[in-house]
């Protein structure tokens, strides 16, 4: 695994990409900074945080797209698929080294922190809260970046694809509104990432919704070591 | 070292591999022949673990590649037809990465010294692989296979797409390997396999065809021996012809003699043809010397790997001509030389092109 996640991580900083990521991330972060915390008066970081989140879902398919397409396009994996490893190894060594390219992203939060105690006092628990709301988005959505990679040999229908997933679960609290049957409401409220995410960045730390993002993320990896052993059989 | 028994690949309604079994020993340098699309890179794929098969059952160093996949695999250097490069990647990094992937103990510097120096990729390490000719791409490839020192060294097709003297550099490189690790080599090009190989299995259409040495393939394959002779007769006319002609009949072995046309001026050509069983060319040229006739030409015209290989592959409708092999083809026998010219290179190469659409048609 370590060895995968070095490649990755090397791979991030060769191809630009994570340049791409963190400079899209630091620019819209520190718009809404400035717009949202600064100039509000208050000291609270969540209206930077919720807006974020739709930011999020649009580069985290930039992260992920070429892990497991780009791969399988240049025929990569079988030098991976034939070295004594697992599979796991191999989906996880590329997922911890999407997350951490995430994790490098989010950490700008501790810049705008001492911004923040130069002009007030920070709330270090909500801001705290935050930070870990959208560690544990992320962690869900670049499982799903990295399912959808494994799915296909391109990355543009990767990246076009797995935008189009996490936003239509973004979408998910929008018509779930509109649904009459009491049953299928619950359902799609329970799998909302949005209304969940905004629960934290209000403050409130709910056990049920850290098990969903850590279980999403879990059976996303879970399917795409499926999807690369089932290349095999086919 | 490598067992195969009854391995199976199924694509759908496609039957790519059927019931192909086989052992290599510890050592032993095997080729892979067939026709493009004949199932050759299927069974590395399954040898190596990147595909799985339909049943069957694979076994290297004892260790089932799909039961103990780990164990298996760290057994097995494995070069792909595409070689798995990372051409954003300089070489050293590359090698490092690959270094890791294997968890190999070894000393790092020295060993990944040791393969760079093997083959001969030493003074490109701190190159981008995406800068690198196609040649070096391969040895790259190949000095990926070797590190970590696998035993079994699998190899889809090395030399394609390289120049003739980095073919040669290849196929040396393969042979010193063969020394110490089991080799499995793929090819469609003939005068590699019998350049590198010492034993060989000819695919066709998914299933073995023929497995052994070469020799022991043509023999296996057919019974004819023949061989052309050009004789100088004393008197340089057409008496000669049929005094050469009755005298060679004579020899005991002989089965058949024809008197081909006048290839120099009152010289004759003679095709003969033996029982397969006695070695005529020494009897030959004791009648010769006791009539004080000169022999100019002796050529051996044994089928050759290639025409064993078309029989095979193409099918018994489809064997080459006999006047074809006896007559036109002077080409050396089974035993080729390493250092085989561009010329048989080309020749090869468009025989097994025609191989190809043949098998197509079918």
């Amino acid at each position: 695994m370590g060895a995968i996640y070095r490649r990755e991580m090397g791979a991030f900083f060769t191809s630009g990409l994570a340049y791409v990521f963190l400079g899209v991330f630091y620019i819209f972060s520190g718009y809404y900074f400035y717009n949202e915390v600064v100039l509000s008066g208050y000291a609270d970081t969540s209206p930077l945080f919720r807006n974020m989140f739709r930011i999020v879902l649009f580069l985290i398919p930039i992260l992920t797209m070429r892990l497991l397409s780009e791969e399988k396009k240049n025929r990569t994996d079988q030098g991976l698929l034939t070295a004594p490893i697992g599979l796991w190894e191999i989906v996880l060594g590329k997922y911890f080294a999407a997350l951490t390219i995430f994790i490098i992203a989010e950490s700008v939060i501790f810049i705008y922190a001492i911004i923040l105690g130069y002009l007030g006092s920070v709330v270090w628990a909500t801001l705290l809260g935050n930070y870990f709301a959208m560690l544990l988005l992320g962690a869900a959505f670049i499982a799903v970046g990295v399912f959808i990679s494994s799915l296909t040999e391109n990355q543009m229908t990767a990246a076009v694809v797995s935008m189009a997933v996490m936003f239509f679960v973004y979408l998910f609290d929008s018509f779930s509104d509109r649904i009459s049957w009491q049953k299928l409401y619950d359902i799609v409220k329970d799998l909302s990432f949005y209304s969940r995410y905004i629960e934290f960045t209000r403050g409130v730390f709910n056990l049920t919704s850290v098990l969903f993002y850590l279980s999403t993320a879990f059976l996303f990896n879970f399917f795409t070591v499926r999807v690369l052993e089932k290349r095999r059989w086919s | 070292m490598i067992e195969v028994k009854n391995l199976t690949k199924r694509y759908g309604d496609k039957l790519a591999v059927n019931n192909i079994s086989f052992k290599v020993e510890k050592g032993e340098i095997l080729g892979f022949l067939g026709p493009n699309g004949a199932g050759k890179s299927t069974t590395m794929n399954m040898l190596t673990g990147y595909i799985s098969s339909t049943s069957g059952q694979i076994l290297i160093n004892g260790a089932d590649i799909l039961d103990e996949p780990k164990k298996a695999k760290s057994n097995i250097g494995y070069l792909p037809e595409i070689p798995p490069l990372y051409v954003d990647m300089s070489v050293d990094a590359y090698l490092n990465f690959m270094f890791d992937l294997k968890k190999c103990k070894l000393p790092r510097k020295a060993h990944l010294k040791d393969v760079c120096d093997l083959c001969k990729i030493s003074h490109v390490r701190t190159r981008l692989i995406k800068n690198l000719s196609k040649g070096y791409r391969q040895r790259v490839g190949l000095a990926q296979a070797l590190i970590n020192n696998p035993p079994v060294l699998i190899l889809d097709e090395p030399t394609v797409g390289l120049d003739p003297n980095q073919i040669i550099e290849i196929r040396t490189l393969i042979k010193k390997l063969g020394k110490r690790h089991t080799v499995i080599l793929s090819s469609h090009i003939l005068p590699e396999i019998q350049a590198v190989c010492d034993r060989i299995i000819i695919i066709n259409k998914g299933v073995v065809a023929a497995d052994g040495t070469a020799d022991e393939i043509a023999s296996n394959i057919t019974n004819e021996h023949k061989m052309t002779l050009r004789i100088e007769g004393p008197t340089h006319t057409i008496t000669d012809k049929n005094t050469i002609t009755d005298a060679l009949r004579a020899i005991s072995g002989v089965k058949y003699v024809r008197a081909d046309m006048e290839r120099e001026k009152g010289i004759y050509d003679f095709d003969v043809e033996t029982d397969g069983k006695t070695d005529v060319r020494r009897a030959i040229n004791e009648l010769c010397k006791e009539k004080g006739w000169n022999i100019l030409m002796l050529q051996l015209s044994d089928l050759t790997l290639e025409d064993i290989f078309l029989k095979i592959t193409m099918g018994e409708q489809a064997a080459v001509p006999e006047t074809e092999t006896s007559g036109k083809k002077k080409r050396p026998e089974i035993n080729i030389v390493l250092e085989s010219t561009d010329a048989q290179e080309e020749e090869t190469d468009g025989g097994d092109t025609d191989a190809e659409e043949e098998g197509g048609d079918e």
